[in-house]
């Protein structure tokens, strides 16, 4: 199968990739790219663990084709921590145990990363209706909504 | 699974797009949003050859006021009209919100829905309900197609794999009509088991116009004919809507799977359309 050369960004960097068109970007990112951070769950769009974001906004990488998105900003969990700082929604994961076997922690930081850039306060309704297509099958969820709610807390300077 | 290899091809305008559906047929498809196609392909439902990837195509992710509706690009994403649709549009919010996750959104056309013709998916019924319609152009010209005869049975529409949507048409509420839209599924984002789509206009105090649409009852979404038959003319009242609603129940023909049994959708079917007309004839009798 002949490969296409494409040129994406991700966390910030241009990155030349030779891939087959049919790869998914879920495949280019762990595969061509080595950036395993990104999870492979169903490859059907129904769980979320694949989520990045793309232009900010939470995309399914197993159901998007790298081709497409030439010239868009691709962010992955690699690209939240800045300068080995973890992102306020890393620290509240780590802190208050919100990730157990980590599978589904990358897609959920991302989409909350999305949702909290729009709505910097969001109710926990809200916050569970953005996170209602990342499916975690340790947690009971409990722990996820804490944690998305503290790091809007402090992000928003209500420091607990 | 992972989808099998294509033959690729983003063409940068309409033009060019229905020539290759002109040249490849029914061995192409058009890929939009992805959001069904690449899930069909990675389960090998799908095995196109050919894939005519429209995402290139300048100009198509417009929505605009236009014909006393609106008008709404092949290219423009669910997530797109739903924030759209926050100001001033609730009717086509709701419907947009019961569409799988914003993360599919993001990507999703709305197009790319109706193309895709899913009979439990919200917005062809809602296109149905508007009595919406779709622009599909190929390279001998271009029609319009009146969301009546487009949706043909199961992921099939009278589009032919000749032809591109364009364009959406979403007809507005007619004037003093008041709205309902009811589903249940599952797990939220799910495909609905049932759902209805409802638009009551009243006059001196009587039903001037009902009209009902059900997505999950059967191959297609449907109109309930025989519910807006019996409501024109009427009191909106719960009984009239009880019995409009139990006379179009009894003529659906749902699907049996897995998920419900064909006598537990047309039981649901029957309560949310109660529901939806008498929640649009309380928006149609309130003051906005
Ligand atoms: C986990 C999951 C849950 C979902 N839940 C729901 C749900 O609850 N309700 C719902 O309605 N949908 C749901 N969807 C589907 C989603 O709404 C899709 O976005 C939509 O059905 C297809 O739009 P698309 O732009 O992604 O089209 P694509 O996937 O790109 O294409 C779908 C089909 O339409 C054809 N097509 C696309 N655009 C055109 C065009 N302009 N002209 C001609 N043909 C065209 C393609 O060839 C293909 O056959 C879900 C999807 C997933 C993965
Ligand atoms: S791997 Fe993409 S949604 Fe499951
Ligand atoms: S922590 Fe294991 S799936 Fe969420």
């Amino acid at each position: 199968m002949p490969k296409t050369l494409l040129r994406l960004r991700v966390n910030g960097e241009d990155h030349d990739v030779a891939a087959a068109t049919h790869k998914t970007l879920l495949e280019v990112l762990r595969e061509e790219m080595g950036l395993t951070g990104t999870k492979h769950g169903c490859e059907l769009g129904e769980c979320g663990t694949c989520t990045v974001l793309v232009d900010g906004q939470p995309v399914l990488s197993c159901l998007a084709l790298p081709i497409e998105l030439e010239g868009r900003e691709v962010t992955t969990v690699e690209g939240m921590a800045v300068g080995g700082r973890l992102h306020p929604l890393q620290q509240a994961f780590a802190e208050l145990g919100a990730a157990q076997c980590g599978y589904c922690t990358p897609g959920i930081l991302l989409t909350a990363r999305a949702l909290l850039a729009e709505n910097p306060k969001p109710t926990r309704q809200e916050i569970r209706t953005a996170l209602a297509g990342n499916l975690c099958r340790c947690t009971g969820y409990t722990k996820i909504l804490d944690a998305v709610e503290l790091a809007a807390l402090r992000s928003t300077g209500g420091e607990p | 699974m992972k989808p099998a290899p294509f033959e690729y091809h983003d063409p940068r305008s309409i033009d060019e797009a229905v020539a290759l559906l002109a040249r490849h047929g029914a061995d192409a498809k058009v890929l939009a949003g992805g959001q069904s196609l690449i899930p069909l392909l990675a389960f090998r439902l799908a095995r196109p050859a050919v894939i005519v990837d429209i995402n290139r195509i300048p100009g198509l992710d417009y929505v605009r006021n236009e014909h006393e509706g609106l008008a709404i690009g092949a290219l423009a994403r669910q997530r797109q009209l739903e924030r759209w649709a926050l100001d001033g549009s609730p009717f086509l919010c709701t419907a947009l919100r019961h569409v799988g996750h914003a993360a599919i959104r993001t990507r999703g056309t709305i197009a790319g829905s109706i193309a895709h013709a899913d009979p439990a998916a919200e917005l062809p019924a809602l296109l149905l309900c508007l009595d919406g319609s779709v622009m599909a152009r190929s390279s001998s010209g271009q029609r319009e197609i009146p969301a009546r005869e487009l949706f043909v049975s199961h992921l099939t529409t009278a589009v032919r794999a000749d032809e591109l949507i364009t364009e959406v048409r979403l007809p507005g509420l007619p004037d003093g009509a008041g709205w309902g839209f009811l589903e249940v599924a599952r797990r939220h984002g799910d495909f609905a088991l049932v759902g209805v789509a409802a638009v009551v206009a009243l006059r001196n105090g009587r039903i001037a116009q009902a009209r009902v649409a059900l997505f999950g009852c059967g191959a297609a979404p449907v109109r309930a004919t025989p519910a807006e038959q019996a409501l024109a003319g009427q009191a909106p009242t719960r009984g009239t809507f009880a019995a409009a609603a139990r006379e179009a129940a009894g003529t659906l023909t749902p699907d049996a799977d897995l998920h419900a049994s064909a006598e537990y959708r047309r039981s649901v079917a029957h309560t949310l359309m109660v529901r939806a007309l008498a929640a649009a004839s309380e928006r149609a009798r309130g003051p906005g």
